[in-house]
């Protein structure tokens, strides 16, 4: 049961950092998409070791489902052009942006892993953990005002995201937006 | 069983290289879906936590809404990056210099 669990996570883990690790390097933004898949099938079974079944439920319907397809369809939108050449421009400042993180992000893992104090073994599954049952009924009694409130953040969202893609129209457009096709 | 410590590796792993594409990457595009990379690990820090005090679901529950805020993220920042695309015929986002000057 340990060895099963363990090579569980061993998958998983491996799946969630070389699907993170593809989106960074492949520099086709469609394989990018594909690698996010990846990685977001990992974290799903992550999830799943983690006894939050209803999570990974959301996360593989959400992610996989809505926003990776959102991506290609963008990605499909723009063309050719989602991929540009190749420069080096700025090139120094972005790797100095990126090492600097990176040396930060290792002296932070080396202190916290220093001052945890040993391997923490999780707890003993509880049947009713992470199962709709008991996590609808924690959301919609403690997390209720906040689960409205989502609703009207999606509805800004949608009404937002339709002003901002949709564009001007001839009659309003002026200067250098003229020449937008108007839908 | 797992010690918790795994999944938080993991889980900073993650945010270390979605942190470091956000930084080095320049297509719009791709620095959005480092975004995703972000969140999610943050994500499973925040489930691995509630594993390991199972009395309530507070940290699934964050993790939830942390979900439903990165799909409006996603949906507008796409949609942000179209019409800076259809602006300038190009989704790098150094060129997304209206402002400058």
């Amino acid at each position: 049961m340990n060895g099963l669990s363990l090579a569980f996570f061993g998958i998983s883990a491996l799946a969630t950092l070389l699907g993170a690790l593809f989106v960074v390097i492949s520099t086709n933004p469609i394989r990018s998409a594909m690698a996010l898949l990846l990685a977001i099938g990992g974290v799903t079974c992550l999830f799943i070791g983690l006894d939050a079944h209803f999570l990974a439920a959301i996360e593989l319907i959400v992610y996989a489902g809505a926003v990776v397809i959102l991506f290609i369809f963008v990605i499909m939108l723009i063309g050719p052009d989602a991929t540009p050449p190749h420069d080096s421009k700025a090139l120094f400042s972005r790797t100095l942006a990126a090492v600097v993180f990176g040396v930060f992000a290792l002296v932070t893992g080396f202190f916290m892993m220093r001052a945890s104090g040993g391997l923490h073994q999780l707890p003993p599954f509880r049947h009713d953990f992470g199962t709709i049952d008991m996590f609808g009924r924690e959301l919609f009694t403690r997390g209720l005002v906040p689960f409205e409130l989502t609703t009207a953040l999606f509805v800004v969202a949608v009404v937002g995201a339709l002003a901002v893609a949709r564009g001007r129209h001839k009659s309003d457009a002026t200067g250098s937006s003229a020449k937008e096709p108007s839908p | 069983m797992i010690p918790v410590e795994y999944y938080l590796v993991v889980a900073g792993v993650m945010f270390g290289i979605g942190g470091i594409g956000f930084l080095s990457r320049r297509n719009l595009l791709v620095q959005l879906m480092c975004i995703e990379l972000l969140l999610n690990s943050v994500n499973v820090t925040l489930v691995a936590f509630n594993r390991m005090r199972p009395d309530d679901h507070n940290g699934q529950m964050f993790a939830f809404f942390v979900i439903a805020v990165a799909a409006a993220e996603a949906a507008v920042g796409l949609a942000i990056g179209l019409a800076i695309y259809r602006l300038s015929r190009s989704v790098r986002s150094d060129e997304a210099d209206l402002l400058k000057n």
